[in-house]
């Protein structure tokens, strides 16, 4: 038995390091070698069945021949989907990487833009050339300005070569850059890997060390070691909290942020790309839509996934096929939407309720009730962006899955988030009885993100220069006198990340100085006007004492005072 | 009316009354869209009628498996409140303690197979013992009142069910919406037993002789492990209070472990429970059932092909352990089946479909020309009859029949020997074929089973069979050709019986044998010395490789190589039978994508390597690099691959103005520094905020104009 057991613990050794590989490489961000060390996995695995043949432990051979057949057969199905089957690794979403430095973004670009239309493909005779350039190349890359990269293309050599050879220096960097090279390279590769391995081995003596030292260890405490390893490089570079990005902000940049009328005129003048691909590609789906009808009518769900707005699609499947039928369409996007909404709309215009409900449960009976006793009652349901902020909820999503249980309640629906899936645990996804389909439309959110409060746009919502000094002009020069100063101690307190605010005392105070006011009262009447406007906010401290704050972001703040000063 | 609005997001569609559809249109949409909708209505009605019957079975073999855990449940029910039936003074005292009758239901993980399960265990328990089953779902009761207004509702309906002449009155009370509390409760009940009970008994005997007298109210928490724990104890302790006062028993439904009782209630609460554990049937046991009633059988026309079939073993083995999902998945593969193949119209009875052959039209019959198999079939004829068949119809019609039918008796020979295959490798040590038979069946179908390594060490396992193995193991196979249906077996079970007898004969040669072998070892005995020894060991190996095989042996080597044949003979893959295309669904692969996507791989694929859905030539790439002139949100996405945890919009608008400029030929040097083009501006924001949406990034506080990238790999 002890012979068996050590046999075993050999084949396992065996596979382990096929592990390790595979734990290496998802490490990196390429996709190919990712594969590659797949299929190697599968075939150690093949190995192990073969050895443990002679172990009469068959409930282990099975799992693993299960395993195997998982694998062939979900491998096999990937390859025969033309669609799925390259570049399909998620490396690039999953795994943890090392330190990025700082100027990657724009080397990238300038590389991207160096070769247009065309990428970079390397040439085996240039390989020869690298290890003699290197110091130079890498010297370059670190002396580099970014501001000046983007101008700056003296180096011919292309980016990624470059990144190559700076890797040694960088240690743990080294894998991964090598897998982000083209497939038909691997052989050299390979080479590469060796003398770059030689360089490893001489500058990390510990690293080299560790590995040979591990084999000994049993496979088990080993992958547990492994795995833990990973978890604290991941807590390890996420409790840093110093992030090696440039200080340069928009407002350098003299730019107006664009509200989204002009946002949407602007992008009506760019030119459309891609006009026949799309159009191919979403006639391939719009030919679904008598199946997507049946299958709806049989009971089934049907969810529609993959890059590019699907409300035109789903739009389009409803003018085309739904024009007869009762449906609802639901706006997920929009901001406030809530399940009550939803249910409110199916109650009260489908089914023609009056009265109202102590809660979301109630109304949910009373649909389902409703839906049970009348057969001949159907709804279409469709909903874009299932997955969206307001409805991603576990209630709501319990709720709209009993929606669609329901027999008579056909539903179609969107999701565009990477993580939607989870939203769904295994009794919802029965209840909800999907279908999914991929429908890649490449076409821009427009009305999906209009409602966002994104980034770069200027929200109508929130206070913005031009109402500041709106609003400001209105008002009496005494009351501009009021706010200049409370926007002076506001800007000079703009580093303390304590301040709690002006108190309502002293404001008073300041005031009296500067023959603003001649009492608190005068002032109060004054900040309620503020207040009014959302000019300012109070707070009141924990001794409390009133605060007055400005609820504008300190730029903002610095060119109204700079526009005031122009105008004085 | 349009569907966008700032008000707005629900937006309801009605069409006037009378251009509504009245009668179901599905069938249309089962012809519509398609190129040859051949038959289209036939084939529908066929999909329909075969799903229903397969829906049955399914209830059928689910009721069967069912059946013994609901009978000892019943029994469980019958006994915990016989006292209280008997002699109401002990019920009494014995609940002084104030115990509950409790039955926890260990149903296993398949969270979604439960409800069918509870569905039918509270209608047999309506049936059996009482009108009053409640079944809770934690999803339903927030909180303490949630609880007690469900159970009195669902009370109040159980009372409208068991007397009709009372329902008025009943629909009264839950109209009154009576405060719900168990003294209500406990009002209801009485007023509820008493008026049975004492108004009219001779009513009473009749109508609802299978229940008592005063039958107690049954409490199933569905998912006993997503209740809240405050509920859950809360409404435990409240109802010992009462238990003298209404015979109450509970059922808790646990997918985990019984342990899960002790860790949600603590002991306080659980020492008021009386608990009896029950274990349904494994999910496993419950698939076999299903697979080998629904696929392994020629009662249904209907058939999976190896890859299809294992995707949706897959799913269920490493996926959800559901059976439901699995049928599901059946159901799906039927419809995908009879909507993409036109000569589907043929996958129903022997008889039916040998007349539907009659009446198909010319472009079906070239539907058969084209088929694979059926082109195969045609190469292997002779010159004069491969013209006949490629031009004449009839001729055709006529050979289609007679194929039809070699396929189903192809299927009857299989489905028997398969299973005679089955009963030899699950004996076999290490199970080179599987353990289950559907794994067995998958080897068979997708190739010849006779040529794969773990087929040839099966048969040699089996050549090293004891004799009783070996008899039993022949006996069992009998049974199964004897209860087969083929006439096509009388033989192969006349050679098996005479099998069996020779080797009742063989009885008294082996003991001449043993005599030999036992005088042998006596003699290893006697020797101690080691070299005598290993001669000797020597002399024995030599021996017995010379010597002549037994009769035991050859009559062994005989059995199993019948077996073989049998195997050769019968086991063909499926995919080698002409026609094979009728009733065997093969696209594996659509059912993969519908039922087991992949969201986030497709997305990463659009971003990472737009090619693969815009065939635009300009667009081709290698992998892990993008063109220039890919979709902006392409372009920013692999810009922001390559920052870290925060990412400087200001860079990231360069990066991207850069690249987008190169592409339209502007010379880089002419645009400002920080001058960047307002279109351009405007598409970045675009794309940035599409991605925001998908979720890979989102707007970060810790530093000015920073967003925070959420995938891994931003470290």
């Amino acid at each position: 038995m002890s012979q068996l057991e050590l046999k075993r613990n050999k084949v396992l050794e065996a596979r382990f390091v096929a592990d390790e590989d595979v734990l290496k490489h998802i490490s990196d961000n390429g996709g190919v070698k990712v594969r590659k060390d797949r299929a190697q996995l599968a075939l150690n695995v093949k190995r192990f069945v073969k050895k443990l043949e002679n172990i009469s432990d068959d409930d282990e051979a099975q799992e693993i021949m299960e395993e195997q057949n998982y694998v062939a057969v979900f491998g096999a199905c990937a390859e025969d989907s033309l669609r799925n089957g390259p570049s399909a690794g998620g490396g690039k979403i999953y795994s943890f990487q090392t330190p990025k430095r700082s100027g990657k973004m724009a080397e990238l670009a300038s590389e991207l833009a160096q070769t247009p239309g065309k990428n970079v493909t390397f040439d085996s005779s240039q390989y020869p050339e690298k290890p003699a350039s290197t110091p130079q190349s890498s010297k370059k890359y670190s002396a580099s300005n970014k501001a000046q990269l983007k101008n700056e293309f003296v180096s011919t050599t292309p980016y990624r070569l470059r990144k190559r050879l700076t890797a040694p220096s960088l240690r743990s960097d080294s894998e991964s850059d090598y897998s982000a090279s083209c497939s038909e390279e691997e052989e050299e590769d390979k080479d590469h890997k060796e003398t770059s391995d030689v360089i490893l081995d001489q500058k990390t003596p510990s690293k080299t060390r560790a590995a040979p030292a591990s084999k000994k260890t049993p496979a088990k405490k080993l992958k547990e070691e492994m795995t833990s390893n990973l978890v604290e490089e991941y807590f390890e570079a996420h409790s840093s909290s110093k992030v090696l990005t440039s200080d340069r902000t928009l407002q350098k940049l003299q730019k107006r942020k664009l509200d989204q009328q002009t946002l949407l005129v602007l992008l009506n003048k760019a030119p459309p790309a891609f006009t026949a691909e799309l159009k191919e590609l979403n006639q391939q789906h719009e030919s679904l839509f008598s199946k997507w009808m049946l299958q709806l009518n049989l009971g089934f769900s049907i969810v529609l996934y993959g890059l590019g707005s699907k409300r035109d699609l789903l739009e389009k499947f409803r003018t085309s096929l739904l024009r007869d039928s009762v449906h609802l369409v639901v706006n997920g996007f929009f901001p406030s939407i809530t399940v009550r909404s939803i249910l409110n709309s199916i109650t009260e215009e489908v089914l023609d309720h009056v009265g109202t409900f102590r809660s979301p449960l109630d109304q949910l009976d009373l649909i389902m009730k409703r839906f049970k006793e009348d057969c001949s009652l159907e709804l279409y349901l469709l909903i874009h962006n299932l997955d969206s902020k307001m409805l991603r909820g576990d209630k709501s999503q319990q709720i709209l899955a009993q929606l669609a249980s329901l027999p008579n309640i056909h539903l179609i629906a969107s999701i565009d988030h990477i993580n939607a899936p989870l939203m769904w645990d295994q009794a919802k996804q029965s209840l909800y009885n999907w279908l999914w389909y991929e429908t890649t439309t490449f076409s821009p959110y427009l009305e999906e993100t209009s409602y966002e409060n994104s980034l770069l746009v200027q929200q109508s919502g929130s206070l913005a220069l031009s109402s500041l000094t709106h609003v400001l002009h209105s008002l009496t020069p005494n009351a501009r006198g009021i706010f200049r100063l409370l926007a002076q101690y506001h800007l000079e307190n703009k580093d303390n990340p304590s301040y709690p605010g002006l108190s309502f005392q002293d404001f008073y105070q300041r005031c009296r100085e500067a023959f603003l006011v001649n009492s608190d009262l005068t002032l109060r009447a004054q900040l309620t006007e503020f207040r009014d406007h959302k000019l300012i906010r109070t707070k009141r401290g924990t001794d409390g004492v009133e605060y007055l704050l400005i609820p504008v972001d300190n730029g903002t703040l610095t060119d109204f005072l700079e526009k005031e000063d122009e105008d004085m | 009316m349009s569907t966008s609005s700032v008000s707005k997001g629900c937006f309801v569609f009605k069409p006037s009354s009378k251009k509504r559809r009245i009668s179901s249109p599905t069938a249309d949409y089962f012809s519509e869209g398609k190129n040859d909708s051949e038959d289209s209505g036939l084939r529908f009605a066929t999909c329909q009628l075969l799903w229903k019957q397969i829906n049955s079975e399914t209830e059928k073999i689910q009721e069967e498996l069912n059946k013994q855990l609901f009978d000892n449940l019943i029994s469980f029910l019958r006994q915990s409140h016989s006292e209280f039936q008997t002699k109401k003074t002990e019920w009494m005292c014995r609940m002084k303690s104030s115990e509950i009758p409790t039955a926890a239901l260990v149903l296993g993980v398949n969270v979604t197979d439960h409800d069918v399960t509870f569905k039918s265990l509270s209608e047999v328990l309506q049936d059996n013992i009482t009108p009053y089953v409640v079944s809770l779902q934690a999803k339903e009761c927030p909180g303490i009142k949630h609880l007690l207004q469900k159970l009195m509702e669902q009370l109040m309906d159980c009372c409208v069910d068991v007397d009709s002449s009372e329902e008025e009155e009943c629909v009264n009370i839950s109209q009154k919406k009576i405060r719900c509390s168990m003294a209500s409760l406990s009002k209801w009940y009485k007023s509820v037993t008493k008026k049975t009970g004492s108004e009219n008994p001779s009513k009473k005997r009749t109508s609802s002789s299978r229940h008592w007298q005063s039958p107690p109210i049954v409490v199933i928490f569905k998912d006993m492990e997503s209740f809240t724990t405050k509920v859950l104890q809360d409404f435990i302790v409240i109802s010992s209070q009462h238990i003298h006062e209404f015979p109450l028993v509970f059922i808790f439904g646990i997918a985990t472990s019984p342990m899960i009782i002790h860790r949600l209630l603590p002991h306080s609460v659980s020492s008021l429970l009386c608990i009896e554990l029950f274990q349904s049937l494994s999910c496993k046991e419950h698939l076999a059932t299903v697979i080998d009633k629904l696929l392994l059988t020629t009662q249904f026309p209907f058939k999976l092909s190896e890859k299809v079939l294992q995707v949706l073993i897959n799913i269920f083995l490493y996926h959800d352990f559901s059976v439901q999902n699995f049928i599901k998945g059946f159901q799906l593969s039927i419809v995908e089946h009879f909507y993409s193949q036109p000569l589907s119209v043929l996958c129903c009875q022997l008889l039916e479909a040998k007349k539907r052959v009659n009446s198909l039209s010319h472009n079906q019959c070239e539907n058969i020309r084209s088929l694979p198999s059926f082109r195969r079939y045609v190469e292997g004829q002779v010159s004069e009859k491969q013209i006949a068949l490629l031009t004449e119809d009839s001729f055709l019609k006529e050979v289609t029949q007679t194929l039809l039918e070699d396929l189903h008796i192809y299927h009857e020979n299989y489905f028997t020997v398969l299973r005679c295959l089955h009963v030899f490798t699950t004996s076999l040590p290490k199970y080179p074929l599987g353990k289950q038979i559907r794994e067995l069946h998958c080897a068979c179908l997708g190739k010849r089973v006779w040529e794969t390594e773990e087929y040839g060490s099966a048969v040699q396992l089996l050549r090293m069979l004891a004799k009783d193995e070996l008899v039993a193991l022949l006996q069992k196979c009998a049974e199964i050709f004897i209860s087969s249906s083929g006439k096509q077996f009388s033989n192969t079970v006349e050679k098996l019986e005479e099998f069996l007898a020779r080797f009742q004969n063989l009885e008294a040669e082996t003991n001449e044998v043993q005599d030999v072998s036992v005088s042998s070892q006596k003699e290893l005995q006697k020797k101690t010395d080691l070299y005598h020894l290993q001669k000797t060991l020597l002399e024995l190996k030599e021996s017995k490789r010379s010597k002549k095989l037994t009769k035991f042996e050859m009559l062994r080597f005989e059995v199993v190589d019948f077996i073989d044949s049998l195997v050769r003979s019968y086991l063909a893959p499926a995919e080698m039978q002409t026609l094979n295309e009728v009733v065997y669904f093969n696209t594996a692969n659509t059912l993969r994508e519908h039922l087991n996507a992949a969201p986030r791989i497709a997305l990463h694929t659009a971003l990472n390597n737009p090619y693969c859905y815009l065939k635009n030539q300009t667009l081709k790439s290698d992998v892990g690099c993008i063109s220039n002139t890919a979709p902006d949100i392409c372009i920013v996405y692999k810009l922001h691959l390559e920052c870290g945890r925060l990412i400087n919009l200001v860079d990231w608008l360069e990066a991207f103005s850069t690249v987008v400029t190169a592409v339209e030929g502007t010379d880089p040097d002419s645009v400002a520094t920080d001058q960047v083009d307002e279109i351009i501006h405007a598409r970045f924001i675009r794309a940035v905020s599409e991605l925001e949406l998908l979720g890979f990034i989102k707007p970060s506080k810790q530093k000015t104009d920073h967003v925070a990238r959420l995938t891994w790999g931003g470290c």
